[in-house]
């Protein structure tokens, strides 16, 4: 009994983050203000950490609150800000022809990706259902020994990973050195 | 919840980041709507990690957030460049490249 109301417990979660994550996206693009924009997409950001926390998975979800919905989108909105944009609509009507050549871009690339789900839908390899995820609350693992937690993931990064581990790190590294040297120097036109 | 919900999910958000970067003309919008696509591939990342009960798309998520932090620090950098010589961030008005 208590297993069929975590299901529908998870069910009622998904469709709610759902509509507000998809909800958000759409007056994402459609804003005219980039502030707004920016304050939908982090909207968005939030429900996909519900989405990392129904899937069993709280280090992703709360590094995604941290990385995306705190680092990323303060420099975002840090920029818009520094850039100070005049509002001006006009430039970004687009001509009605490259509009509809994008919409047509859209509806075809959405439509393939349905036919591919929904074929592999109806032959049913593979992606069927989801049995559900025990230790959803108390993040301990389930009876494969299957965890999302930090522990495992931490294991698995200091050794198998080790390699890209700190290759990201070095990474990271280029990207501080190649931000402050191209927002530092005034490039000649 | 069923895999093939989360896979149609992340294809709506990923459809939705792609009519972004196609009909906005704002090169921070733009922006913003590819670190949307690369949420929607994080997200099919976790599903599938949770269907088959494996880690490395949670550990593949890791490193996807650690390459989309750098990109949007040397991309915001190139934005801010950009907009000190063209005082623009329409990319309409940014052609330098075309000919």
């Amino acid at each position: 009994m208590t297993l069929d109301m975590a299901i529908n417990l998870q069910t009622v979660l998904f469709f709610l983050f759902s509509v507000i994550a998809l909800g958000a996206a759409i007056m994402m693009i459609l804003h005219r203000n980039p502030v707004y924009s920016a304050i939908f997409l982090i909207v968005t950001l939030f429900a996909l950490a519900g989405f990392y926390v129904l899937l069993n998975a709280p280090f992703v979800a709360s590094v995604h609150v941290i990385v995306y919905a705190g680092a990323i989108m303060v420099l975002f909105l840090f920029v818009i800000m520094l850039l100070n944009l005049k509002q001006d609509p006009s430039r970004e009507r687009g001509k009605i022809l490259r509009r509809a050549f994008a919409s047509l871009i859209i509806l075809i690339l959405l439509a393939e990706i349905c036919v591919l789900i929904g074929g592999s839908l109806l032959t049913g390899n593979s992606v069927a259902a989801t049995p559900p995820i025990a230790g959803l609350v108390d993040g301990s693992a389930d009876s494969t020994g299957f965890s999302g937690g930090t522990a495992a993931i931490g294991r698995q990064l200091f050794t198998t990973y080790i390699l890209p581990f700190e290759i990201a790190s070095v990474l990271l590294l280029v990207g501080i050195v190649g931000a402050v040297i191209l927002a530092k120097r005034k490039l000649t036109s | 919840m069923p895999l093939v919900y989360y896979l149609l999910l992340s294809a709506l958000l990923f459809g939705i980041g792609v009519a972004g970067v196609l009909l906005r003309r704002n090169a921070i919008v733009i922006f913003m709507s590819i670190e949307l696509m690369l949420n929607a591939v994080n997200l099919t990342f976790v599903a599938f990690a949770a269907h088959f009960k494996n880690l490395e798309g949670q550990i593949f998520v890791f490193f996807v957030m650690v390459v989309a932090a750098a990109e949007v620090a040397v991309g915001l950098a190139l934005i801010v460049a950009i907009f000190r010589v063209k005082q623009t961030v329409f990319v309409d008005e940014i052609n330098l490249m075309k000919w």
